[in-house]
């Protein structure tokens, strides 16, 4: 939980004598997914996780924990912080953590980082607040309750007098620190930055280029390395020649290096040692390399597939059950069946894999794009084989993190790389690499059934799936687990059904699987909200309309399968979204033959979204005339970051639902770079409008929520549109083809 | 093989491979890491610059066809961050993981020397080539329209 400690006093006093004092507030961010009662229970040892900092110039710094992707979080965290601190904005600067898990929980993932830090930032900043006015007061010998802080100074009297932090930071640091639970936290209605459009802080040095991503690191001495890995999912190098790649100019080295453990998950290979990246790959077009392909090479998209059609033949394993969906479905008047698939989905980061590293004796260093800092300490410190605090990771800017930089894999290469070769190596993947050797979204086929009654209620739900699971990859026990974990919110169905039923069956394959982003909602909410919109159909009934009803009364549905502490869906505040984008898309209003409106609302991280997407279909061509997105992510922290996420994460679901699928061919990803794996670009992105709810909630996730509803929406509304035409068409299968529309 | 250009208005010489591409060379040889590495095979625009002044994809271009030439890079385009289309993309707060930004804001330059006052079906048709995967699309086009002076609409 949430404590406050000192810093080391001798620590602060020797830093003060030498050069600039610095108040340094510590507080712990509760790990995610723990358990508050165990928490409790642990002395408060180590909880640092980021620092405030004042500097006798009167300038603050943070110390940022989270990692930068994109998302915003570096100017989401700090603004928690300036406000109750009472700070000008102007004021604040930011620095990455150092990697130390002992005292950081610097893993950025699960749409979480405002959430988890929300309190116990706001508690450090009032808590550091405190402090300062009472350092004040003491100076001037008057009550605390006196004196205000106010842009960086503590103000009091008529005339004012002032002093600055900056002023104030030594006499403050020597006071004790307040009562984490008892600070007091400022009112939101006096609130100056949060709440308020703010700009990012990183904006100005990624539009002048400095900005320094994992693939810009520079220490002196670096050489460039690319690896030469099996085609094939988990194929091995059974033997090379290097005679040919060593002559390539430039080329410095080549070596194997080994398959390493299950957690970082890689398989081996050749690397190529070069004086720089373009020689390294010219180097590896020259080697010769025999592999081991292993037992992966029957896979096939197709094979998977026919595996699929099997499972769902037969009943799965029950994930839910409630009443007899079976009975209901075979009494039932109106019956609805559909069959939904996904494919493999690739996360394509801007810039492609790579860390750099440097073993030496008695110490390491490393500069990494991670999402998991401390997991790539982890990583390096077992294959340099050095305690994990010699080893000093930089946590750099990411060129897109979208779950594939939570992975270890490209971190252990490059430490295997750089121990052979005793020198800084960074090691870089080419877009072939990236896109080959990702950990894939799973694949998966849903076949749904459905009873609506006379009244236009649903008597029967029931929900198959068959999928290459996440947890079947990762966990000992994966295979039994995966059922529950691949349905996440596909199973808090928000809709009311008496007779509820969903199976789950494991379909197997070789292909890396892990989060991409939104992970199992991307699936489940295309294929909820696709079929609740079916059901609506056949109900004959207005698509939004049906929702509300089925939805039912104002109640809270517990997470299905979480424990008791995760959030319930709150059904009013789905509904509410759902109506907000209806109300801002002209929900119900005529349009044209040829075009339509399909909505989608969804509940992940927390988090309720909702979409009207509007189309044309004409001539089998779509086109996407807008997005309306309504979200709700309770307090919104900055209303700017927040719009940003929603469109991105519309973009990013556009691609995933419009352009390619990743395909197994022989046991090998097909596609390899942006000529067979495209994505959506600027003539084809359609205006996003976003709406956020005004709320006094918890903030809670905002970097994944908006893609579940994408694919879902634009599908309902492409139904929509072709009600007029002699078949209408319903999208089951992504992405969507040319002849789905023909 | 000594080649010699103008990098940014600076004489550089470099001795490489003559077909090592111009995008390896700025970040490799000469530490100039603003130009992206994103595909290889212009494909995506990340490590796009000016070559006399026209938009060229980098990671394609090989550093024997640059002797004698003006390259510009991200790096070149204002000493402080100060080129209208930088500021209108802090304005605009356009860039998320920014990773493509340096080869956007290249290309947004390139459009703007040719049509100052760019139609949104100019800026489809010259920045379709530039993939930004955060999908910030819709801020491009209105930075674009800002540093071209044209009237900004609220959001």
């Amino acid at each position: 939980m949430a404590s406050l400690l000192s810093v080391d006093r001798r620590t602060f006093l020797k830093t003060g004598a030498a050069g600039g004092a610095a108040l340094l507030v510590g507080f712990h961010l509760p790990a995610r997914a723990s358990d508050p009662a165990q928490e409790q229970e642990k002395p408060p040892i180590n909880p640092l996780n980021a620092w405030v900092r004042v500097t006798p110039d009167n300038h603050v710094t943070l110390i940022l924990a989270k990692s930068e992707m994109g998302q915003g979080i570096m100017t989401a965290l700090p603004m928690i912080l300036a406000e109750e601190l009472c700070l000008d904005w102007k004021q604040v600067r930011i620095e990455q953590a150092p990697t130390n898990p002992k005292i950081y929980d610097h893993g950025t993932g699960g749409s979480g980082s405002v959430g988890d830090s929300w309190l116990p930032l706001r508690q450090a900043g009032a808590a550091a607040r405190e402090m300062l006015i009472a350092a004040a007061a003491k100076k001037w010998e008057v009550g605390t309750d006196t004196c205000q802080a106010r842009n960086g100074y503590v103000v009091h009297g008529h005339p004012e007098r002032s002093y600055s932090y900056g002023e104030l930071v030594v006499a403050a640091a020597l006071l004790p620190i307040p009562n984490l639970k008892e600070v007091p936290l400022k009112n939101s209605r006096d609130f100056t930055i949060l709440g308020h459009d703010t700009h990012r802080v990183d904006a100005a040095s990624k539009a002048a280029g400095t900005a320094i991503y994992g693939i810009d690191a520079r220490p002196a001495g670096l050489l460039y390395a690319v690896i030469a890995r099996c085609p094939v999912f988990y194929g091995k190098v059974a033997s090379f020649d290097a005679t040919k790649a060593k002559a390539v100019p430039g080329v410095r080295d080549v070596f194997q290096i080994e398959t390493s453990g299950r957690g970082a998950s890689t398989t081996g290979g050749v690397a190529v040692i070069a004086n720089n990246s373009w020689a390294a790959m010219q180097g590896r077009k020259a080697l010769q390399v025999k592999w081991d392909e292993g037992a992966a090479t029957n896979e096939s998209s197709e094979e998977l597939h026919k595996q699929f059609v099997a499972n769902a033949a037969k009943p799965g394993g029950v994930i839910r059950n409630e009443g007899d969906a079976d009975s209901a479905l075979a009494a039932a008047s109106k019956r609805v069946e559909a069959v939904y698939e996904l494919p493999f989905a690739a996360h394509v980061c801007m810039e492609p894999m790579n860390c750099t590293v440097h073993i030496q004796s008695d110490r390491a260093e490393a500069w990494v794009p991670t999402q998991a800092p401390q997991w790539a300490q982890g990583v390096i410190a077992e294959a340099a084989k050095l305690a994990p605090e010699k080893v000093i990771v930089h946590t750099t800017q990411m060129g897109g993190g979208f779950g594939r930089r939570y992975q270890a894999d490209f971190v252990m290469e490059a430490a295997q790389v750089a121990k052979t070769a005793g020198k800084p190596v960074m090691v870089v993947w080419t877009r072939e690499d990236d896109m080959q050797h990702d950990f894939y979204r799973p694949a998966s086929y849903h076949k749904c059934l459905g009873a609506v009654d006379a009244a236009g209620n649903v008597a029967a739900w029931k929900h198959f799936q068959t999928s290459t699971s996440i947890a079947a990859k990762w966990s000992e026990k994966g295979e039994e687990d995966s059922g529950k974990g691949e349905f996440g919110t596909g199973a808090t169905v928000p809709y009311v059904s008496p007779n509820m039923r969903i199976e789950y069956t494991l379909a197997h394959s070789s292909a890396p699987r892990a989060w991409w982003r939104s992970v199992e909602h991307s699936s489940s909410g295309f294929v909820v909200e696709s079929f609740v919109d079916e059901l609506a159909a056949a109900a004959g009934e207005d698509p939004l309309k049906f929702r509300l009803k089925l939805i039912g009364e104002s109640r809270k549905i517990p997470q299905f399968g979480e424990g008791p502490d995760a959030t319930p869906l709150d059904t009013a505040r789905l509904k509410a979204v759902l109506q907000l984008a209806a109300e801002n898309a002209g929900w119900g209003k005529p349009l044209p033959e040829g075009e339509g409106r399909g909505i989608a609302g969804f509940f992940s991280f927390n988090t309720y979204t909702a979409t009207v997407a509007e189309v044309s279909v004409r001539q089998g061509a779509l086109k996407i005339k807008r997005l309306v997105c309504a979200v709700d992510c309770g307090r919104v922290v900055n209303p700017n970051g927040v719009r940003a996420q929603v469109e991105s994460a519309a973009i990013y679901a556009l691609t995933a639902t419009l352009k390619d699928a990743i395909t197994v061919e022989r046991g090998r990803v097909v596609q390899s770079n942006f000529n067979d794996y495209h994505m959506t670009r600027m003539n084809e992105a359609p205006p996003i409008e976003v709406h956020l709810v005004a709320s006094e909630e918890k903030p809670t996730g905002i970097g994944e929520p908006t893609v579940p509803v994408i694919a879902p929406s634009l599908c309902n509304a492409i139904f929509n549109a072709t009600r007029s035409s002699n078949k209408q068409i319903r999208i089951r299968r992504l992405p969507i083809r040319p002849e789905d529309l023909a | 093989m000594a080649i010699t250009f103008i990098l940014n208005g600076k004489s550089e010489t470099v001795d490489v491979s003559p077909d090592m591409p111009l995008l390896w060379v700025l970040r490799d040889t000469l530490n100039k890491t603003g130009t992206k590495f994103g595909c290889g095979m212009a494909l995506c625009g990340a490590c796009t610059v000016h070559i006399n002044g026209e938009a060229t994809r980098s990671c394609i271009t090989q550093i024997s066809t640059v002797s004698g030439k003006k390259v510009t890079t991200i790096e070149g385009l204002s000493a402080d961050g100060s080129h209208p289309v930088q500021k209108a993309w802090i304005e605009e707060d356009v860039p998320q993981c920014g990773y493509c930004q340096s080869g956007q804001i290249m290309s947004a330059v390139a459009l703007l020397a040719k049509k100052p006052k760019p139609t949104d079906a100019d800026i489809d048709d010259f920045m379709s080539g530039n993939i930004c995967r955060c999908g910030t699309y819709q801020r491009i086009r209105k930075a674009i329209h800002r540093a071209a002076g044209a009237p900004v609409e609220k959001a």
